[in-house]
């Protein structure tokens, strides 16, 4: 059963993958930045996975318990959820604003109202 | 999880999407109070699937709710997705397993930090006092961040019914 050790990592790849492919794959401008959202939490998730330890508690100190998780990824990624939400506020205004000028938001109809232009 | 993702991919209304990508954002928050991170569960559960999902819902009322379908299934996107997460599995062959105690990460500066906590710092949630204490400086510079955001977006859409303003006189 020495695989059933990585499955947390697997799960990760396919979430990771799967929001890499939102990214490239889709024209909508809102859906890619929903993929850039999920490929964002699995990389918490795979941080927070490390930080894990077997028969430990959430680290704050109490009497009576030995084992405590690693509380550095629990702070990097702290850090990184409030920044990943300032990055989509500033990515959705900016898909506010191309909205306004364009009329669109789909990648390849903007590249075509460019070319008009 | 993965259900959830597949679905986000699959459907064009942008709406289900938004609320799709709300529930995947909880669904992570509760596999981090499982993996013992329950500040970062919180702060997930309210920023990332709250403010994050309301944010979008903004969004969405100023634009196009509905995503067009493609004329044709994008394989070289599949094809790069697929090759990278083969290279990403066989990275984590070597990874150290899960819950192991004496991984790496877990060796190094992180039980001096458990050990110094309480006497140095007083507090006993560990997280709050590396984020607050010891690493200071950087949860300053996270707040820089967020106020250049707010001032970002402050510009794109602020500037932006000025700017309407005048050109409706002009017509």
């Amino acid at each position: 059963m020495a695989w059933l050790g990585l499955y947390n990592y697997w799960i990760v790849v396919f979430l990771m993958m799967a929001g890499l492919y939102i990214v490239i794959a889709r024209e909508n401008l809102i859906k890619k930045l929903v993929g850039l959202n999920v490929f964002q939490a699995s990389v918490f998730i795979l941080y927070i996975t490390v930080g894990k330890v077997d028969g430990g508690t959430a680290p704050i100190i109490a009497e009576g318990i030995e084992v405590y998780s690693n509380p550095l990824p629990h702070v990097l990624i702290l850090t990184a959820i409030v920044v990943g939400v300032a990055t989509t506020a500033l990515g959705l205004a900016l898909v506010v604003r191309i909205n306004e000028a364009y009329g669109t938001i789909e990648d390849d109809e903007l590249e075509e109202r460019e070319r008009e232009t | 999880m993965a259900a959830t993702v597949f679905m986000i991919v699959r459907l064009r209304s942008l709406f289900a999407v938004v609320m799709l990508s709300g529930i995947y954002s909880l669904l992570a928050a509760v596999m981090f109070v499982v993996l013992d991170a329950v500040d970062v569960a919180f702060t997930e559960a309210a920023v990332g699937a709250g403010i994050s999902t309301v944010l979008m819902l903004g969004a969405l009322a100023l634009v196009k709710s509905e995503e067009k379908t493609p004329e044709r299934t994008a394989i070289l996107p599949l094809l790069a997705a697929l090759v990278a997460g083969a290279a990403l599995v066989y990275g984590t062959l070597d990874m150290p397993h899960y819950g192991d105690p004496n991984a790496p990460a877990q060796k190094h500066v992180a039980p001096t930090y458990l050990m110094e906590s309480v006497p140095k710092t007083t507090v006993p949630n560990v997280v709050t006092s590396v984020l607050a204490s010891y690493r200071g400086y950087d949860t300053l510079g996270e707040t820089v961040v967020i106020l250049t955001a707010g001032v970002g977006v402050l510009l794109l859409l602020g500037g932006r019914r000025r700017r309407r303003k005048p050109g409706k006189e002009g017509e």
